[in-house]
């Protein structure tokens, strides 16, 4: 019995961290904040529990305007990563020689030793009127005044491309890197040409990698702030703003928790869509790789 | 004879190592043939250039008379079945044999059609709506060849596929390939390392050494009349002696073997052995004859037989395949087959015996190749 007991035990404190983490950090606070989006102020601290925060979201055009444009936007950049991305993962999962594989890894990994920021900050030298391309563009003489490539949607899906396409590529290379080359070479071998094999044998084999590496993409895509906001500027119209607007600027903490849970709910309903459509679940994509 | 595959000189190279050198062959339309070698010998490059996947550096490939070296794999009227299968795991059975059917345009009905006609051949009618998953090792290795044997080719390679499967299943499969192939009558190109799966489904071997066919022929030839060591040494078992040559008499040459008595055999291959040259003696289990000692005096050796006494070392029963063990009076040990499961249970260890075995069944090969 003793040592069942300590088994126990063992197996309770393994677990502690994780369920603390998901307890203290993940359900408490969206339930709090789902509780504080219920709420309505009637008077100086005086509130009352009612629907009005969801009522003034579909109200104003802006805010559900900011919202299916933050989502669209998202898709974009998803689906933008997903072109870009695939070459590169099956390059390294299939191509690349055994010995050059983790280098390149590496190489994708390199990025992210750099805090966001600072890579904002690095697109933003690169971009601004007096900054790198710019310069560059006059003395080539190809225009004959600074440009402003900063604070447009171009610029900010590039930004946002290159922040999130490693979780993009590793998942897929951990999918493609399980594809027996002589699938391929089958498909090839049955009579398929370049495009039939690619249709009808690699992406159907990738698909849980795809789907992975989009639904990651897509959530932190739609959940970005730093991006959107240096590179995008006052124009950049993303959701997160909105709600840290709520919060901050104008300590509307109803109304901006009312925008957090919109965009949890309407993100996740993206997701749910998503993986409908491709007739994939969530355990067979991302608890995969 | 009307060839299928003829190969002309092809060679490849992969940096120093020359993997398939300058390798001729025709193979008769409607034949199953084996390309019989030990690993690394070259006969998976081979195949694969014959399927497009690799070009060769010099030499030409002819499929049906024409040459393929410039046509893509996937227009190829060559067909494989892969180590592995490589059944694509996404498709049901119907779809992975509806794959090429529709990669060649074919319609809804012609392809539900020919699917039930192939699986009715491979005896698994009903099996189009399986998952692959869901099928035993023999199903899959049946689904395989009949989503080749669907698109009709010219040719089917087989890249080991038996290699996967346990004992059982591999003895019964391949008389089952033995069967499709007379059933389809479509020629079969098989690559293997395992002797016994050439010799039993073959109507010829090439066995294949370094890059290059050391023979070419029927299971019989190679294994009555081997040509070069390798082949008396890899196909079949023998006993295996190390001695030089000591003297000729017509085609019978006498061998001082290095530790046991001398033998005299003939030499294989068609060589001219040179008086004192280094030999390699072959004599296979079966050709073997025991009988026990007893307490008669020493039995003369027969007219164009060799001899040799010893003592039962250990019986190796085995069913009908049984062997004894012979532990001759220079300490080596012969391999002898028993001529039935029966006879096993008479003999015991420590008995001694005479063996012996006919000169002409005595192979001598120059031991410098």
């Amino acid at each position: 019995m003793g040592s069942k007991d300590a088994r126990r035990l063992f197996l309770i404190l393994l677990f502690m961290p994780f369920a603390l983490w998901i307890i203290l950090l993940i359900a408490l606070p969206n339930i709090g904040m789902f509780i504080l989006s219920l709420q309505e102020k009637v008077g100086p601290r005086v509130y009352t529990y009612g629907i009005a925060n969801y009522v003034e979201f579909v109200n104003e055009p802006i805010y559900w305007n900011t919202l299916l444009r933050t989502a669209t936007i998202s898709l974009l950049v998803t689906a933008l990563t997903l072109l870009i991305g695939f070459p590169v993962a099956y390059y390294i999962a299939k191509i690349a020689k055994k010995q050059s594989k983790g280098a390149l890894f590496l190489l994708c990994l390199i990025p992210l030793w750099v805090s966001d920021l600072v890579r904002a900050f690095g697109w933003i030298l690169l971009l601004r009127e007096t900054g790198v391309v710019s310069g560059a563009l006059q003395w080539l003489g190809l225009i004959d005044q600074p440009v402003e490539l900063l604070y447009n949607d171009v610029t900010v899906v590039i930004g946002l491309i290159y922040t999130v396409i490693l979780f993009m590529i590793v998942p897929l290379v951990s999918t493609l890197d399980g594809m027996d080359d002589s699938l391929v070479e089958a498909g090839f071998n049955l009579g398929g040409g370049r495009a039939t094999v690619l249709r009808r044998i690699i992406i159907p084999y990738a698909m849980p990698g795809i789907v992975a590496g989009c639904i990651v993409v897509f959530m932190l895509t739609a959940g970005s702030y730093l991006t959107p906001i240096l590179l995008g500027g006052k124009n950049s119209m993303w959701f997160t703003e909105q709600i840290y607007d709520q919060f901050i600027t104008r300590y509307n903490w109803e109304s901006g928790a009312t925008f957090g849970v919109l965009l949890l709910v309407f993100t996740s309903a993206v997701v749910w869509l998503g993986l409908r459509l491709s007739g994939q679940t969530l355990a067979g994509t991302v608890a995969k790789s | 004879m009307e060839y299928d595959l003829e190969c002309e000189s092809v060679s490849k190279r992969f940096g120093s190592v020359l993997a398939v050198d300058s390798v001729s062959c025709g193979i008769p339309s409607g034949s199953f043939f084996s390309i019989l070698g030990p690993s690394g010998c070259g006969k998976t490059t081979l195949m694969r250039m014959i399927a497009g996947f690799e070009e060769p550096d010099s030499g030409d490939t002819r499929i049906e008379g024409q040459s393929v070296v410039a046509t893509p794999p996937n227009r190829r009227n060559v067909k494989m079945v892969f180590q592995h299968l490589a059944l694509f795991p996404m498709m049901n059975v119907g779809e992975n044999i509806a794959y090429g059917l529709r990669c060649r345009g074919a319609d809804k009905a012609e392809i539900a059609r020919r699917i039930d006609d192939v699986l009715e051949r491979i005896n698994l009618p009903g099996v189009a709506h399986r998952e692959i998953h869901q099928l035993s090792g023999g199903q899959k290795q049946r689904i395989a060849i009949a989503r080749c044997m669907v698109l009709e080719p010219a040719l089917l390679l087989l890249d080991e596929p038996l290699g996967a499967l346990d004992l059982k299943l591999r003895e019964s499969m391949k008389i089952e390939l033995k069967q499709l192939q007379h059933r389809f009558g479509t020629t079969f190109v098989y690559i293997t390392h395992d002797q016994s799966e050439a010799l039993v489904m073959s109507d010829h071997v090439a066995v294949m050494r370094n890059g290059k066919f050391e023979q070419v022929g029927s299971p019989q030839e190679l294994y009555r009349h081997p040509q070069t060591a390798f082949v008396a040494e890899f196909v079949g078992d023998s006993n295996q002696w190390h001695g030089r040559v000591a003297g000729r008499d017509g085609s019978e040459v006498k061998v001082e073997a290095d530790d046991g008595p001398p033998v005299i055999g003939v030499e294989g291959g068609g060589q001219n052995l040179a008086e004192g040259a280094a030999v390699r003696v072959f004599v296979r289990p079966e050709h073997i004859r025991m009988q026990p000692l007893g307490a008669a005096a020493e039995p003369a050796p027969e007219p164009g037989r060799n001899g040799e006494q010893g003592k039962i070392d250990s019986l190796l029963f085995n069913g009908g395949n049984s062997r004894v063990l012979v532990r001759t009076a220079s300490d080596r040990l012969i391999e002898v087959d028993l001529p039935d499961a029966d006879s096993a249970a008479e003999l015991r260890e420590g008995e001694d015996v005479a063996l012996s075995w006919p000169r002409a069944r005595t192979m001598c090969f120059s031991s410098s190749e």
